[in-house]
Formats: structure tokens, C-alpha cells, sequence
């Protein structure tokens, strides 16, 4: 079974049909979803993950429709340089992707865990998050 | 007879390497297993931490003169302004000041990248940094502009001076309104979403002297990486007590030192600029203070835990914004580094905005340099103003 993120642009008109559960029953593929959001104009982002043996078939799928699919390359990188583990980053991390290592009180971050937000990349007091492309 | 110990002794101790030092984190567990009396007379120095965002911070640099000749009448260093209004060459760039341009809050949340605090980073890490000043000329001082490079090798004197640092205690923020704030205690989630605190507890420098029994004016410190001195109490020093309602005890809260030291044998590991979200730029400072245990009574205090420590929980919503009372409890440390506390009710997750491992590395540098016999204790010429003198805020009208 391979997974893969993909980042999926929908045009507004076709954000009103039921694709992602056609790719759960048709291509019996696991969805993640990370991340969505619809903007004014009516076109949708989403960010999810796809677990299956189906993966690239749901893809071309996804492309006959006229949804935009890339893969997520983006990615959040600690610098540990800057970074000074003073854990106002750990309780606004939507996912636990950072938390604090007790009783050391060391911020961690496991990447596995991270969607990507940016959240911490602005809250963090020393810029040590960083968006990697 | 109980032990009482003079600075003289335990600097004697010190020369010749036979002092005993233990960290803060240590005292609190050998205070438990062996009891006050026995640790009194066995150690001689407890190390303190604290590495925090600090406002109320700044340098003096003392720039050099040009030729020909020029009284500075504006000073930028990077684009962020320094004052000026002190003497032809001298300028302060403090911690907080931004770039003219920078957009501040008019796109919410502001993000602050580069302020004074990371000035004085840039200086500390011997990064060339932009000068430009300009004057209005006199017979003296002709000169009327000028723009150049300097690094803190280049210039005469740099100063660290912070009139106001190393807050005994500090407040749990948390958010009881619907929206997210954007605080110098960090981002705040709404109804409660999140609750952030700054001190490192059991490490923290004033916390284990509450009373200050003996830190004063002269005291030695390890201050950004370097040595510097406490020179005053800080501004806004109100070393009250904490009471609840019902007139409970919680402990000590808000002394402040005022503290100072040469930039120039600094570490930019401990002088870190820091950008607050919606808030603003500031400093990050690396303080540790050592307590000489002279008696029973300074080693009681300074071998309280993270359990026996409070804060209070302040809604900054509301009632701190608008300096209205806030009625929400106080909390443990223990409690508060659990990840976890209760407020109203409702588990709340909780973060630092101070970084305990720094604060722990800063104890055991400290500990490490009193051991190996380089750094002697400061006896303080005074001490400072503690609970019994009744200091009261005033609040300013209009």
C-alpha cells in the first residue's frame, strides 16, 4: 500500500460534487484530510493524504475532472540553531507535530505529525520554523 | 548554633577551589533528602536561571567620532532608530524599537521581524551592522551626515543596560474572550484555548530570594553569556506578596532588576532578538544570579520547588487590557509545567514563553564557573527595596 500527500485545486464549478467519496468507494482509498478551505470565489484547496494500493488511478481520476493535483512538497523544518525550546510554539501546533519532551522541557518536533499550517512559522518568537519548499 | 556564613568566607572558598555549588534544581532535591540545617552547612552557593523574552532592555554604544567632527543628532542602526539625545557620539538602541517602515499592526497580526533586541543580537555576534546618523552642524561639529559599516569590535564602548529585567514572577496569560489575541505573552487562543506562563519556576533568580536577603547593588551575575552586575533595583519593582481573597499566601511577586555589563564579552546565544507576534520586537536575555547560602532562613527560600511556587491567572482578554481586576485563581508551577492546569473548570493546556533547559544550562555554566574559581561572589554595597518596604504602583492619569 503506498501514501502519498497531494495538494488538490478545485475550480467553483465543481466544489458542489462528492469526489472525495468516490475515491473512497471506487478506488478504496484511505483519505487524510489535512487541510481545506474554500475561498470567495468558490474554488477549494485541499490538502490530504491517500493510502491504497489505488493511489495513482484515484489521481488520474481526480485529473479527468479537472482537479489540480500536485504533490505536497512543502515542508516545516525546526532550526535548530534558533530554536531555543521555549515551548510557546507547543500549544498552538494544531496536530502535536511540536510538543514538549518532559521533564526536560525540550521542544520536539516530529514532522509525520505536521500539515503544514504555518502556524508555528509566524508564532514562534525566534523564527526558528521555517517553510522548506 | 545555626551556620552563618559572611560573603567573605564563601569567597575564600571560592579561591581555592573548595566552595560547594549546586544548582537550584539540585538544592530543591537535597533539601528533601537531607533537610535545611544539614544543607546550610554543607553548600556554600545555589546557581539560578532564567532565559526570557525581556523587555525593558538595551545598549549604550558609544560610537566614535568622525572627521570632521559631528554631533549626531539621529541615530539608525540597521533602519531601527537609536537615541541619541545623550551626547555628540553615544547612542541607546533599545529592544523594542522598530523600523520606521515596518508596518507595526496595520496588517494584523504584525509580525516584527527586526527590531533593537536584534540590533543588539547582530552587534553581539560581531555582524557588521549599518550606521547612519545625521546632525545639524555646529562650530564644533561641523559634520552633517554620515552612513558606514560597524561591527562592535569597531566601536568604543557597548553597554548592556536593562533597566529592567528578571521579573521575580510573572503572570499565567490566559483568553477568556471569543477571538484569538495576539499578546507579548504570545498568542492566546479564545475561551480559554490556552494558557502561557514565563518564569522558570524553581530556577528562577528572584523567586529563591524573595525577600532579597542578598542580592543588592553590586551583585555579580552571569548576564548574556557574559559577566555583569545588578546596579539598581529594575523599574516597576514591586516586591509585594501574592494574596488571594480570602488573604492566602501565595507567595512573592514582582521585584525587577535593573542590570548592566560590557556587550562586548557577550554570547549571541543568550542575547536572542525576539519578534512577538501582533505584539513587537524585543530581547531574549540569558540572566543567572548566584545565592551565597549565609544561613538557614536564605537556604529555606531558595530550596523552594516547583510545587511551592505560584502564579497568578490573569484573563488578558479582558481584565488586563482594560487594568480591570482578574479573579481567576493562582497555579503551581508544577501544575503549569504538567502541560495542563484548570481554570473555571476547563483543562487548559499550557506552554512556557521561557526556556527551562536554557535556564538550566545558564545555572550550570554558573555553577561551573564558581567552581573552577573565576568568578567571585559580589557582596552588594545595598540591598533592595523587599515586601517590607510597601512599595505601591502608581497608575498614571488622564
Amino acid at each position: 500500500m503506498s501514501s502519498k500527500k497531494v495538494v488538490l485545486r478545485f475550480a467553483a464549478d465543481i466544489t458542489d460534487q462528492p469526489i472525495i467519496y468516490k475515491l473512497v468507494k471506487d478506488y478504496d482509498l484511505i483519505i487524510n484530510i489535512l487541510k481545506a478551505d474554500i475561498n470567495p470565489q468558490k474554488e477549494g484547496t485541499l490538502v490530504m493524504e491517500l493510502t491504497g494500493d489505488n493511489t495513482e488511478q484515484g489521481i488520474e481520476y481526480l485529473r479527468q475532472l479537472g482537479v489540480g493535483v500536485q504533490s505536497l512538497t512543502e515542508e516545516i523544518i525546526q532550526n535548530e540553531e534558533k530554536c531555543v525550546s521555549c515551548g510557546a510554539c507547543t500549544d498552538i501546533c494544531p496536530t502535536g507535530a511540536l510538543y514538549m519532551e518532559r521533564p526536560d522541557m525540550v521542544v520536539r518536533f516530529n514532522s509525520d505529525r505536521c500539515v503544514v499550517c504555518r502556524l508555528c512559522v509566524k508564532a514562534c518568537p525566534m523564527k526558528a520554523m521555517e517553510v522548506r519548499f | 548554633m545555626a551556620v552563618e556564613k559572611t560573603f567573605q568566607e564563601i569567597n575564600e572558598r571560592i579561591k581555592r577551589g573548595r566552595a560547594v555549588v549546586v544548582t537550584a534544581e539540585e538544592l530543591v532535591t537535597m533539601v528533601k533528602e537531607k533537610g535545611v540545617t544539614r544543607v546550610t552547612s554543607e553548600v556554600d552557593v545555589v546557581t539560578t536561571g532564567t532565559f526570557s523574552p525581556m523587555c525593558s532592555s538595551g545598549a549604550f554604544l558609544s560610537l566614535g567620532h568622525t572627521k570632521p567632527r559631528m554631533k549626531m543628532h539621529k541615530v539608525w542602526l540597521n533602519d531601527v532608530p537609536a537615541y541619541t539625545g545623550i551626547a555628540a557620539v553615544d547612542a541607546f538602541i533599545g529592544a523594542t524599537e522598530v523600523p520606521e517602515d515596518d508596518p507595526l499592526n496595520s496588517v494584523y497580526p504584525g509580525e516584527f521581524r527586526y527590531g533593537g533586541g536584534h540590533v543588539i543580537h547582530d552587534l553581539v555576534s560581531h555582524k557588521t551592522v549599518h550606521l547612519k546618523a545625521t546632525g545639524y552642524g555646529t562650530d564644533c561639529y561641523p559634520r552633517k551626515e554620515i552612513e558606514t559599516e560597524i561591527t562592535i569590535d569597531d566601536i568604543n564602548e557597548a553597554i548592556l543596560f536593562n533597566p529592567r529585567n528578571a521579573y521575580q514572577n510573572y503572570n499565567c496569560a490566559v483568553n477568556l474572550s471569543t477571538r484569538t489575541i495576539y499578546t507579548y505573552m504570545g498568542m492566546l487562543k479564545a475561551n480559554l484555548g490556552n494558557a502561557h506562563y514565563s518564569t522558570s519556576g524553581q530556577l528562577s533568580p528572584l523567586l529563591k530570594d524573595p525577600t532579597f536577603k542578598t542580592i543588592g547593588v553590586g551583585t555579580r551575575i552571569f548576564l548574556g553569556g557574559g559577566i555583569g552586575y545588578v546596579v539598581w533595583n529594575g523599574t516597576q519593582h514591586f516586591p509585594g506578596v501574592n494574596l488571594d481573597d480570602s488573604g492566602n499566601n501565595f507567595g512573592h511577586a514582582g521585584g525587577t532588576l535593573s542590570v548592566m555589563g560590557d556587550l562586548k564579552q557577550m554570547n549571541p546565544r543568550w542575547l536572542a532578538g525576539t519578534s512577538m507576534l501582533g505584539y513587537g520586537a524585543t530581547l531574549t536575555v540569558g540572566i543567572g544570579i548566584p545565592i551565597p547560602l549565609l544561613n538557614e532562613e536564605v537556604c529555606r527560600f531558595a530550596a523552594a520547588g516547583d510545587d511551592e511556587l505560584y502564579a497568578p491567572i490573569v484573563d488578558y482578554g479582558d481584565a488586563y487590557p482594560n487594568f480591570n481586576p482578574s479573579n481567576l485563581g493562582y497555579v503551581s508551577y508544577g501544575e503549569l509545567k504538567s502541560g495542563k492546569i484548570k481554570v473555571n473548570g476547563k483543562e487548559v493546556p499550557t506552554a512556557p514563553m521561557s526556556s527551562y533547559p536554557r535556564a538550566k544550562e545558564i545555572a550550570r555554566t554558573l555553577k561551573q564557573w564558581i567552581q573552577k574559581g573565576d568568578f567571585l561572589l559580589g557582596e552588594p554595597v545595598q540591598l533592595l527595596p523587599n515586601a517590607d518596604a510597601g512599595i505601591n504602583a502608581n497608575t498614571l492619569k488622564g
